[in-house]
């Protein structure tokens, strides 16, 4: 990556990266580094929400019957699929 | 009001940090720059000062309890050399990466292998391009003057960079001399207390250390770059301040000499006083030498120098640190750059010397100034890399 004309140069930039606002991560959607991509099965889903409490980028949402995943923000480690008791999610490779 | 009292090199600084009310002070110590922690640490034993002293397992911690403690909007000290420095590399990056205008006390010493505790600048040679400013004091007193302004130079908010002060291990760390000392109070006056622009706090959160890509790295070491320029004029102030209060005259450099002078010697530190003293002797008996003392190395005092070589016609830079495989040590290396950059021709040789404290005597000194008017008279340098003091 290179120069990006349209960003503010380094003097119009807090000083030293310090970032004033609070949460500003939430800006970075990481789920663009995903090369796997997992998909939820909703009708094997039993919703007893393991990959929720294993994400570790807390990238599974949870509704009210199963859960879905915020493919914002996951990055395809494939930690849900892995623990999912009754394999109702399935990694599948990204097609760019 | 100020009193003479006798103190060490160590005990200079950490008397200089007792009077500038310093919040916070993390520290490892390391030979010879032991005595700065411990003295200090006496002074809060004692509750002379108000001052939180945390106790940290390594020179590396000590840097990144400084980093957090500056933060919050401390004013912080810490003190190394040697090994310890070099423990601390990564952290001292991080320090000026996230603008921490931390003050820290060095008193130089050889880096292993192999193991060896005296003198060179070795160590701060080392961190030369952490963005760090450096001082070099010539003596116990120069190293109390120049820890009080460190303070103001460090956190002015054109500047937040830390600042190291460098004495010689030994001959400046250990050596007892008669130091001018100001009162408490006028040092308050002087440095008042920190006001930090952008603080860790729970009222108003900021992210701190925050990834930075392909996108903004660059920028911010750019604004680094600037700091330093800024520092020049913050520097000018605060010495012309400080000169004021004290009496005592500080600068980018010190010259003695220059004026009339055909040959002269750059050097950092404590040979500066024996190159003066060689200096005086030679020129009662005629032989026109100079010698050119930088007190920063960082940022570096360029136009200082160029103005202070305009007369004479040649120049032995002496470097207490090697820098292997390259042309010149580090000073002569930036020396030469500067003259070049200026169209200046002035011949000019490099002199490695004192490596693991050996000592630097009036005598080598004495060869290097004649052989320095040698080369003025016949414009010739027959060596442009040399090793004084060393065995065959």
């Amino acid at each position: 990556m290179g120069l990006s004309e349209s960003k503010p140069g380094w003097k119009s930039i807090p000083m030293g990266g310090i970032l004033l606002e609070p949460g500003s991560a939430l800006n970075y959607k990481t789920g663009d580094w995903r090369a796997f991509k997992p998909i939820v099965d909703q009708n094997k889903c039993t919703n007893c929400l393991l990959c929720w409490i294993f994400c570790p980028d807390a990238a599974i949402n949870r509704l009210e019957k199963f859960v879905e995943v915020n493919y914002d923000y996951c990055k395809g480690c494939g930690v849900c699929a892995n623990e999912c008791p009754v394999k109702a999610i399935t990694m599948v490779e990204e097609k760019r | 009001m100020s009193r003479l009292i006798g103190l060490t090199g160590n005990e200079a600084i950490a008397y200089a940090v007792k009077q500038s009310n310093v919040d916070v002070v993390a520290a490892y110590p390391i030979t010879p720059q032991t005595i700065m922690v411990e003295a200090f640490s006496g002074y809060v034993h004692d509750g002379e000062v108000n001052t939180e002293f945390i106790c940290v397992e390594s020179e590396h911690s000590a840097m990144s309890a400084c980093i957090g403690a500056s933060l919050t909007g401390a004013r912080v000290f810490t003190a190394t050399s040697s090994q310890g420095l070099a423990l601390m590399h990564e952290m001292l990056y991080i320090a000026s990466g996230l603008r921490c205008p931390i003050v820290m006390g060095v008193a130089n010493r050889a880096l292993s292998a192999p193991i060896n505790i005296h003198a060179d600048h070795s160590d701060m040679m080392g961190s030369r391009d952490c963005g760090l400013i450096q001082i070099y004091g010539e003596s116990a007193q120069e190293a109390y003057d120049w820890t009080i302004q460190a303070f103001k130079i460090a956190e002015d908010p054109k500047v937040l960079l830390p600042v190291s002060v460098n004495i010689d291990g030994w001959s400046i760390s250990f050596s007892m001399e008669g130091v001018k000392v100001l009162e408490d109070d006028e040092v308050t006056k002087f440095l008042s207390t920190r006001k930090p622009v952008l603080t860790i706090s729970s009222d108003r959160p900021i992210t701190v250390g925050a990834l930075c890509l392909t996108d903004y790295y660059f920028e911010m070491k750019r604004q680094q770059v600037e700091a330093l320029k800024d520092s020049y004029s913050v520097i000018e102030d605060v010495t012309k301040e400080y000169e004021a209060l004290t009496g005592e005259r500080y600068g980018f450099i010190e010259t003695y000499g220059v004026e009339d002078a055909e040959a002269g010697i750059v050097c950092l530190g404590s040979a500066a006083g024996t190159a003066k003293a060689v200096a005086k002797n030679l020129r009662s008996k005629g032989k026109k030498v100079a010698v050119i003392k930088p007190w920063f190395y960082r940022p570096f005092p360029m136009e200082d120098i160029l103005k202070a070589v305009e007369n004479l016609k040649a120049l032995a830079v002496l470097d207490r640190a090697c820098s292997f495989g390259a042309p010149y040590g580090a000073l002569c290396s930036d020396i030469t750059a500067a003259l070049y950059q200026y169209g200046k021709d002035l011949k000019v040789f490099n002199g490695i010397y004192g490596l693991g404290g050996r000592d630097i005597t009036p005598f080598d000194i004495e060869a290097i100034f004649n052989e320095a008017l040698e080369v003025a008279k016949t414009e010739l340098v027959k060596e442009s890399l040399k090793f004084i003091g060393v065995r065959e």
